[in-house]
């Protein structure tokens, strides 16, 4: 091979690694130090966030998204929609000219048209080819927002038109498409992989619309990507984005103070101050759309009566545990859903921290000599920093009153399964990262009827309450929503299945040298306008 | 000789059930199951988690499913796990290289230092280095790894800048991996500079992960040699007038390390133990930290063919040894 030659072929190689070698220099890149590797590259496949950050963030756009940091929508692949009278048929018009990204195993020979949209919802459905293209597949984002029962059918219009047709009217729905699991994939790319017989690579190569491209992914280690040149929106700011998984709090905080990477996420809350006080660094900090509570089973004597209830959470201090668990990164909570989300009812005042009221309260609701068990979550999760901590708080302050706690921790999995289980013995820490911004997210999910038996953990129905959510669900009108989610608020609180604990702040740190970065509420991680200066 | 390698064969079969057994229990005697880790918080119905257990195949009587575990390795088929949907052997085959080329360099270090030490703190009995460096084994031994592990990376990588933070190699290097291990990728195909790179991701972790065994190979090595060197054979050998270093080196040494080389065999094995705190931090990209987020999600098919993997490597490994034992010494074979 004569010098030319090398040279070319060292070129070559060079753009198709994205210039990451050393030789492309002067390419802008990006390293984000993620907490966990991904699932897979097909985002509806997984619920975990690294999984989503890494496929429906980085790679894939949805037909309505959210304004970044923010809990509204915006158009994206779908430039405008209707809704009919009756709240069923949703009209998409798509935007022309979206191009799919052109990588090293797939050339699209056309844009995005409607048989995109229709294939991306119909092949998450049970009997579809695509429902078990890879062992073990199941779509659980799209069962667990019950899109088979509310989905009566997605319809090709004309090329640019999509109407889908739900089954009932369902106020939340255009929020629930901009989830990543409503992330719309090539049925061109699908349709040559089942022509190849190798549709387990719709899993492993991502094709998508978004900023970003995927270039490679080892195992365990890095996921690499480079810009998308054709993205709709112009080819963003970096050039290269490249994933670190680092699984370790404190080691992320080290890369970052290292340069080894220019932005993590969740340090612990320990570290932040030190974080703060470096001058080479920024911190973010966002409150999160979370919420973290202690679930009464509303099933047991004496928790079945409201009044006993409402007499535990005046003896909790809310104040000690933000302050001993968070560190001061969060807020004592007063509702069941986040103070930034729209209907957060501001009247409601918390149940004064009494402990002698507390006290008298128990006596007047005819309970003596109570013992109770306490469940510790065994995790770290953004809105629980500490489950073991936060019991021991609980124990004491319950103590105070005279009410006996025993604190039981399982393993993780064996701890959803059980506390999911009407029949549970005790109260549960729990807690919840919102999905799409929409209250219906909050207080149907974890409060209401339907719930019970799998995420409503304080077995809780209420007749009022679940009446109340469910018509806010059908309603269109923001402002009649808002009222009905504000009436069940004061429902929720007038009943405490919950002991609702803090709101936790969500912690960004970064280099100073980036910027653009917009945290999101919802706990996904977006670098579409992220800049990275040399 | 024939009889003696069919004899050792057959000895596989009722290892190879004892473990695949063993295996295929041992993650479902934990409390959960798999299906309840795909849906997190959000938990899922009884309706459909039943609909999913039956779907996976774990609601079939568990001899069924034992069977059909054997049947399918008998395949080359080790599963696909739940959480990741990926082959387990294809993620196998990609980290065990990891893990094989961090323990082969710990044990490296643990031998190179802890032997020496070891000869010298026998030698040098009650002396300050004899006190000194077991105090410090000492310290080593009762260490707990992950604390190690980030006051090394706060030293070293933080406040020193002498070696990286995390990982196996820079991330401006990119190039396809031939054989897994990063030394000698990158010698391979990397470009200029990866060699150097690998090698200082590895030190850290090395030290971390070698430390144990380091502290026992010196500690055995020291008592061992304290109890050669007060033989009879080797007070003649020093009062025939050999040199020192021969008396230590030749008469002594030779019979001290048989205990040694049994320690560094069972210390290997010990590793892994280590390998997954220690993978953990370093965010290595091993089986270790694999095996232990599948036992966290309770992803049965990973745990049990990763295993099976592990078993069957180190079955394999064993046959050799043996078989190699029966080349050296004939009176193997006739026994």
């Amino acid at each position: 091979m004569n010098t030319y030659k090398k040279l070319l072929a060292a070129s070559a190689l060079a753009m198709l690694t994205g210039g990451l070698m050393a030789g492309g220099a002067s390419a802008k890149t990006l390293v984000y130090c993620s907490e966990a590797a991904p699932g897979g590259f097909d985002p509806a496949l997984y619920t975990g966030g690294e999984t989503l950050d890494a496929t429906g963030q980085a790679v894939f756009n949805k037909l309505v998204e959210f304004k970044p940091g923010k809990s509204e929508v915006e158009p994206a692949l779908a430039e405008s929609w209707t809704i009919s009278d009756d709240g069923l048929q949703y009209t998409f018009k798509l935007r022309p000219g979206v191009k799919f990204q052109t990588t090293s195993y797939f050339t699209p020979t056309r844009d995005l048209n409607a048989d995109d949209v229709v294939f991306s919802f119909e092949r998450q459905k049970e009997g579809s080819p695509w429902a078990k293209y890879v062992d073990g597949a199941s779509y659980e984002y799209f069962e667990g927002m019950d899109f088979p029962k509310l989905i009566k059918s997605v319809e090709k219009v004309d090329d640019l038109t999509v109407k889908i047709t739900l089954t009932k009217p369902n106020a939340p729905m255009i929020a629930n498409l901009a989830m990543d699991f409503s992330s719309i994939v090539s049925k061109e790319y699908a349709d040559k992989l089942q022509a190849d017989g190798t549709q387990q690579k719709f899993n492993e190569q991502p094709v998508g619309t978004g900023p970003f491209q995927f270039v490679d992914y080892q195992l365990n280690t890095a996921i690499r990507y480079e810009a998308n040149p054709t993205f709709w929106k112009g080819k963003v700011k970096l050039d290269n984005l490249i994933f670190a998984v680092t699984p370790d709090a404190a080691v992320r905080v080290q890369k970052l103070k290292a340069g080894e990477c220019q932005l993590t996420i969740y340090p612990d809350p320990a570290d932040v101050e030190g974080l703060k006080a470096d001058a080479n660094l920024n911190v973010v900090q966002e409150s999160g759309l979370n919420v973290s509570t202690l679930a009464y089973n509303t099933t047991q004597a004496p928790f079945d009566k409201p009044e006993v209830r409402k007499a535990l959470n005046m003896a909790i201090d809310k104040k000690a545990i933000v302050d001993a668990v968070y560190l001061g990164q969060g807020t004592p909570a007063v509702n069941p859903i986040p103070p930034t989300m729209w209907s957060y009812n501001k009247s409601i005042k918390d149940d004064e921290y009494n402990p002698e009221a507390a006290k008298a309260a128990l006596e007047k609701a005819g309970v003596k000599d109570l013992s109770l068990k306490i469940w510790a979550m065994p995790v770290v999760r953004p809105y629980m920093p500490n489950g073991r901590r936060t019991a021991e708080l609980l124990q004491s302050d319950f103590a105070k009153v005279g009410v006996k706690v025993e604190i039981v921790s399982y393993d993780w999995q064996e701890y959803l399964k059980r506390a999911s289980d009407p029949k549970h013995d005790g109260a549960v820490i729990i807690g919840w990262t919102g999905d799409n911004g929409d209250p219906d997210n909050f207080l149907a999910t974890l409060l209401s009827c339907q719930a019970v038996g799998s995420s409503n953990r304080a077995a809780w129905c209420n007749k009022e309450f679940t009446d109340l959510i469910d018509k806010a669900a059908v309603v269109s009108d923001v402002a009649e929503r808002t009222k009905l989610y504000e009436e069940a608020q004061v429902v929720f609180k007038r009943e405490a299945p919950w002991a609702t604990l803090a709101h936790s702040l969500v912690t960004t740190a970064m280099s100073k040298n980036v910027s653009g970065y917009v945290p999101s509420a919802f706990g996904v991680h977006n670098f579409e306008s992220v800049d990275i200066a040399e | 000789m024939f009889r003696y390698i069919a004899s050792r064969v057959l000895l596989l079969i009722p290892t190879f059930i004892g473990i695949s057994f063993i295996a295929f229990i041992f993650i479902r005697l934990l409390p959960g199951d798999p299906v309840i880790a795909l849906a997190g918080e959000r938990g899922m119905t009884p309706e459909r988690h039943q609909l999913l257990m039956e779907q996976f195949g774990f609601n079939r009587p568990i001899w069924e499913q034992y069977f059909s575990f054997v049947w399918n390795i008998f395949h080359g088929d080790f599963g696909t796990s739940i959480a990741s949907k990926r082959a387990v052997l294809t993620d196998f085959l990609t980290l065990f290289p990891a893990t094989l080329e961090l323990s082969i360099c710990a044990m490296l270090f643990a031998t190179i230092i802890g032997i020496p030490a070891g000869i010298f703190a026998a030698v040098k009995r009650g002396s300050v280095f004899d006190q000194l460096s077991m105090g410090i084994a000492l310290v080593g031994y009762s260490m707990p790894i992950f604390w190690w592990g980030i006051l090394l990376i706060i030293l070293f990588a933080g406040i020193l800048h002498w070696t990286p933070v995390s990982g196996r190699m820079d991330l401006i290097y990119f190039f396809k991996p031939t054989t897994g291990f990063m030394l000698i990728d990158s010698l391979i195909s990397g470009p200029k500079g990866a060699f150097k790179s690998a090698f200082s991701h590895l030190v850290l972790p090395t030290i971390v992960l070698g430390t144990i065994p380091l502290a026992v190979i010196a500690r055995q090595t020291r008592s061992a040699m304290l109890e050669v060197l007060g033989e009879d054979y080797v007070r003649t050998a020093r009062a025939k007038g050999l040199a020192p270093r021969r008396v230590i080196g030749v008469h002594a040494l030779r019979n001290a390390m048989i205990p040694v080389i049994t320690t560094i065999g069972l210390q290997m094995g010990l590793l892994m133990a280590g390998a997954i705190l220690t993978e953990t931090i370093f965010s290595w990209p091993g089986i270790g930290k694999w095996m232990i987020d599948a036992i966290a999600k309770r992803d049965y098919v990973v745990v049990q063919g990763g295993l099976m993997l592990v078993a069957l490597i180190v079955m394999t490994v064993n046959l050799i040894v043996d078989l190699l034992y029966a080349v050296v010494n004939p009176r193997i074979r006739v026994k």
